[in-house]
């Protein structure tokens, strides 16, 4: 730790949920939540106005819904959560990686085999005469 | 790790030393982070069940007919507001203010009270219609989802008073902040669910 370089990379970790401390004020921590509120204020009343609104092109609504979503969890993550990319944080974000991965796979992969499934079945009234 | 020992000390740097195990605040916080995770993994079978179900309604209502975006549009308020005061008394926490810290957990209370309240009179007047979690398998994925958020948003209240009551019986002793950090973390993941739930459930469930 003889350079300025190291010295300024602090390699301790920080819990999540913690903030890095040193150096911030109260005052700065509460603009902190206060910004992310505001963000996040701001893309839920997006979400809500874009589902109601005559004024988008009806298909694209549902994925401006998704990439709101996300991006408000985005906003959380980082102004709630304290999850950032700094290197006191890289097991936090590891892990959080790891779950998104599995979410991930949860959902996309049940809904493909299910709609798969579905397409692929005999419609019910002939499942009925096979039975007879 | 001898590895990054020799790499640093190529680059003519002292290298890192072991410098014992991490704090216990840390391995408690990453602990928690890890069943957060797990509880969200959780959740996404239940929104992968409820949209693979969307279209069973076996000739009930479907989402459209019975949401009602104004009361969402206020829960979402309430778990929002809430988060944010919440983040309000892990500041408090820090700094030991413990009028602050008590005022801010009572004001998170009062909103997710209030977001159980409206959720709850949701959830009664969907049974009064006969749209209750019996009327079909759309209906059964949507009480599941929502009302295991629901339970969730119970228990961390149940949690957010019993810090209250430990923060005044005990003060702020480590081991009393290391349980805040969990009920934070817990209580801002609650609303990070509430964003897919509001969009996946309510906002798509009745766009046109």
């Amino acid at each position: 730790m003889t350079h300025g370089h190291d010295q300024a990379v602090d390699d301790s970790d920080v819990a999540p949920g913690d903030e890095h401390l040193e150096g911030t004020s109260i005052g700065q921590r509460v603009v902190g939540y206060l910004t992310g509120l505001g963000l996040a204020v701001l893309l839920t009343a997006t979400s809500f106005f874009v589902a109601g609104t005559d004024l988008v092109w009806e298909p694209s609504i549902p994925v401006a819904l998704v990439v709101l979503a996300i991006a408000q969890m985005g906003v959380h993550l980082v102004f709630f959560l304290h999850i950032t990319t700094g290197p006191d944080n890289t097991n936090n974000v590891l892990a959080l990686a790891f779950g998104v991965l599995i979410v991930m796979l949860v959902m996309v992969g049940s809904l493909w085999i299910m709609a798969n499934l579905n397409h692929n079945m005999m419609p019910m009234d002939q499942i009925m005469q096979m039975q007879r | 790790m001898s590895t990054v020992a020799l790499t640093e000390a190529h680059h003519g740097s002292a290298g890192r030393e072991w410098s014992g195990p991490a704090p216990k605040r840390i391995v408690t916080g990453y602990g928690f982070w890890i069943f957060i995770l797990s509880d969200m993994v959780m959740f996404s079978a239940f929104f992968a069940t409820y949209a693979v179900l969307l279209g069973q309604t076996a000739g009930g209502p479907t989402g459209r007919e019975l949401f009602d975006l104004r009361n969402v549009a206020i829960e979402t308020a309430f778990l929002l507001a809430s988060s944010f005061t919440c983040g309000m008394a892990a500041i408090a926490a820090d700094t030991r203010s413990t009028i602050w810290f008590q005022l801010a957990m009572a004001v998170t209370c009062i909103f997710g009270l209030g977001f159980l309240t409206l959720e709850g009179q949701e959830f009664a007047s969907l049974v009064v219609r006969g749209a209750g979690p019996t009327r079909s398998a759309f209906l059964s994925a949507f009480f599941t989802l929502v009302g295991c958020h629901g339970l969730h948003v119970s228990g961390g209240i149940l949690w957010l008073v019993t810090m209250m009551a430990q923060v005044y019986a005990k003060g702020f002793r480590p081991d009393i902040q290391r349980r805040i950090l969990c009920f934070a973390l817990f209580w801002h993941a609650l609303d990070i669910i509430w964003i897919a739930v509001f969009t996946i459930v309510y906002l798509l469930g009745s766009a046109k």
